[in-house]
């Protein structure tokens, strides 16, 4: 069976990417998918060679023709998110970056002269990395849908683990808890939360627990900078544990993630021999147990 | 009219809550008492854990109008599915099933347009709340915080960014990470945006993407770079080469790193780190008096 796992941490920047890439070390037979998809950063560790390349639909917007527009306004009357202006010659047109594509202003045109046009800024990747394949996607700037993306993106790994026999996905999420990290929960059976030792980290580390509590999976907790501050890490450690999540290690901070990323490894690539690749082989070992 | 600043950052996690939370308090020490900070990192709200004195003010529901079928008047025709671009409704008619997703519902109405039986009632959903700080200083904090589980992000924003409008003669915006459209939502009507980022092979790969978001957007810019002194020259090189504007650089230090982690606002403390922000400021201010 299939086993998947998705990498999270709520706040960004504490380490999720550099510490899903570090895994890469020591799972075997895996698949790797960046969830995070409008700042994938995870290619930039596994280099990957590009296998495929796919285009996906984004969202529609609409647009006026200015030439059939009668300046009724039944368009700027029906919008509800502002997107439709009236222009100094009394016609209408879309501002793009007000309008979510519902098209009721296209149904609702007398004249017909309103039409969508869907974003194909989207895109979307199946490579081949020194750690097993990767899917991954790059999302046009200001896209919507990246739900959908991460979907996608999933969907494709599970196919691939299913012909090619791989037993795991390791699925780099995405920071926060919106559409994106809820596109990332579903169906997983394990949870790897990297927590840091900042009063923002614990702050979103609560937001995430509470939103991950109502699936029915196995979760970890890895503590990333955990001397930064030693009495939240303290505070981190006892949340984790009422909640019945499985602590893998602590890492302090350490410059040799940069200095590894710089490089375009990962730290146990670039630090082999060192405490903090211990406690990744440890957190591996415990998740994939 | 307000003058309205964004600080962005496509990477999580380069300091852009700092910066925010320290602009704040030189923007009130140094520039204009009435300035307000807003904060539309719905998902992750942390402006809040800087101001320890801070004070709850007002608190307001975020709600979305979603409908609710009527399945006692609905005729199963399916033509409000028809309608919705979102795929929250669905309508099996040989079961007289009909019901509608809250999390896939974007309040647009093109259903209730669809619906020729009146089957339709829009209901308020919960998706977060806005709450009003007292700070201590400057007009304070309002927060837009999105309920755990809802995927409204977006709609969150939008009400916080309506209730801040012409608030405060300053108005301080804290956006989200990444380039998606809540960014877009956070961002849209700047006057400046300050861009945070950090010296990283990661932090300029997600740079490069929010920049082009923001030139796309057409709105002026500058880049702070955090943690200056970590990881490599590839972010200047890239700013160089594009002619972009570095407003400040303010080097990483395991001391600040420990302070920000408790939540300080080390300008109101530290007279050097203080300085950053007074240049920031005044890049601000030269480029607003153009």
């Amino acid at each position: 069976m299939i086993r998947e796992l998705t990498v999270l941490s709520g706040k960004g920047g504490t380490g999720k990417t550099s510490i899903t890439a570090a895994l890469g070390s020591f799972a075997k037979n895996a698949i790797f998918t960046d969830c995070d998809v409008d700042a994938a950063d995870l290619h930039l560790l596994f280099n990957p060679d590009i296998l495929e390349t796919h285009a996906f639909e984004g969202g529609t917007k609409a647009e006026i023709d200015p030439d059939a527009c009668i300046g009724c306004g039944i368009c700027q009357d029906a919008c509800r998110f502002d997107a439709i202006k009236r222009t100094d010659h009394g016609w209408f047109e879309i501002d793009s970056l007000h309008c979510e594509g519902c098209r009721l202003c296209e149904r609702l045109c007398p004249e017909s002269a309103i039409f969508s046009i869907r974003s194909m800024n989207n895109q979307w990747f199946v490579s081949d990395t020194r750690f097993g394949p990767l899917v991954h996607a790059r999302m046009g700037p200001g896209e919507e849908n990246s739900g959908k993306l991460v979907t996608t993106v999933r969907e494709k790994a599970r196919e691939i683990a299913r012909s090619k026999n791989y037993n795991i996905i390791i699925n780099d999420g995405p920071p926060g808890i919106g559409c994106p990290v809820i596109a990332s929960l579903a169906g997983i059976h394990k949870i790897l939360l990297v927590a840091e030792s900042s009063e923002s980290g614990y702050h979103d580390l609560l937001r995430i627990i509470e939103l991950i509590s109502k699936y029915d999976v196995d979760i970890f907790g890895i503590i990333n900078k955990f001397d930064v501050n030693a009495g939240i890490s303290e505070r981190i450690v006892s949340i984790l544990q009422s909640n019945n999540i499985k602590i893998t290690g602590k890492i302090p901070f350490d410059k040799k993630f940069v200095e590894a990323m710089v490089q375009g490894k990962t730290i146990s690539e670039y630090a082999p021999g060192s405490a903090i690749v211990k406690v990744i082989r440890n957190t591996w070992e415990m998740i994939s147990s | 009219m307000s003058f309205k600043i964004t600080v962005a950052s496509g990477k999580g996690g380069t300091g852009k809550t700092t910066v925010a939370t320290n602009l704040y308090w030189s923007l009130v020490k140094n520039f204009d008492n009435d300035t307000l900070l807003v904060d539309c990192d719905v998902e992750e709200p942390d402006d809040l854990l800087f101001f320890k004195n801070a004070i709850l003010r007002s608190e307001v529901k975020v709600t979305q109008a979603v409908p609710e079928i009527n399945t006692s008047k609905c005729t199963y025709c399916r033509k409000c599915v028809e309608y919705c671009e979102y795929n929250a409704i669905t309508v099996i008619p040989p079961v007289q099933y009909a019901s509608i997703a809250p999390d896939l519902c974007h309040s647009c109405g093109a259903c209730l347009y669809a619906c020729q039986d009146d089957a339709l009632i829009e209901k308020d959903h919960e998706i977060g709340l806005m709450s009003g700080y007292d700070v201590g200083f400057g007009k304070g904090l309002l927060e837009g915080r999105l309920k755990i589980g809802s995927a409204a992000q977006t709609p969150v924003i939008r009400r916080v960014k309506k209730e801040a409008l012409d608030a405060a003669s300053v108005i301080l915006f804290d956006a989200p990470p990444g380039t998606s459209c809540s960014v877009v939502t956070s961002v849209l009507d700047a006057d400046f945006v300050i861009m945070v980022t950090e010296p990283t092979p990661f932090g300029l790969h997600d740079l490069k993407i929010a920049v082009e978001l923001i030139r796309e957007m057409d709105l002026p810019f500058g880049v702070v770079i955090n943690k200056a002194g970590l990881g490599d020259r590839a972010v200047y090189d890239y700013l160089e080469d594009e002619g972009i504007d570095i407003l400040e650089e303010i080097p990483f230090n395991e001391e600040y790193a420990r302070k920000f982690s408790e939540g300080m606002i080390l300008s109101r403390i530290d007279k050097n780190y203080a300085i950053h922000y007074q240049k920031i400021i005044r890049k601000i201010l030269e480029f607003k008096q153009q």
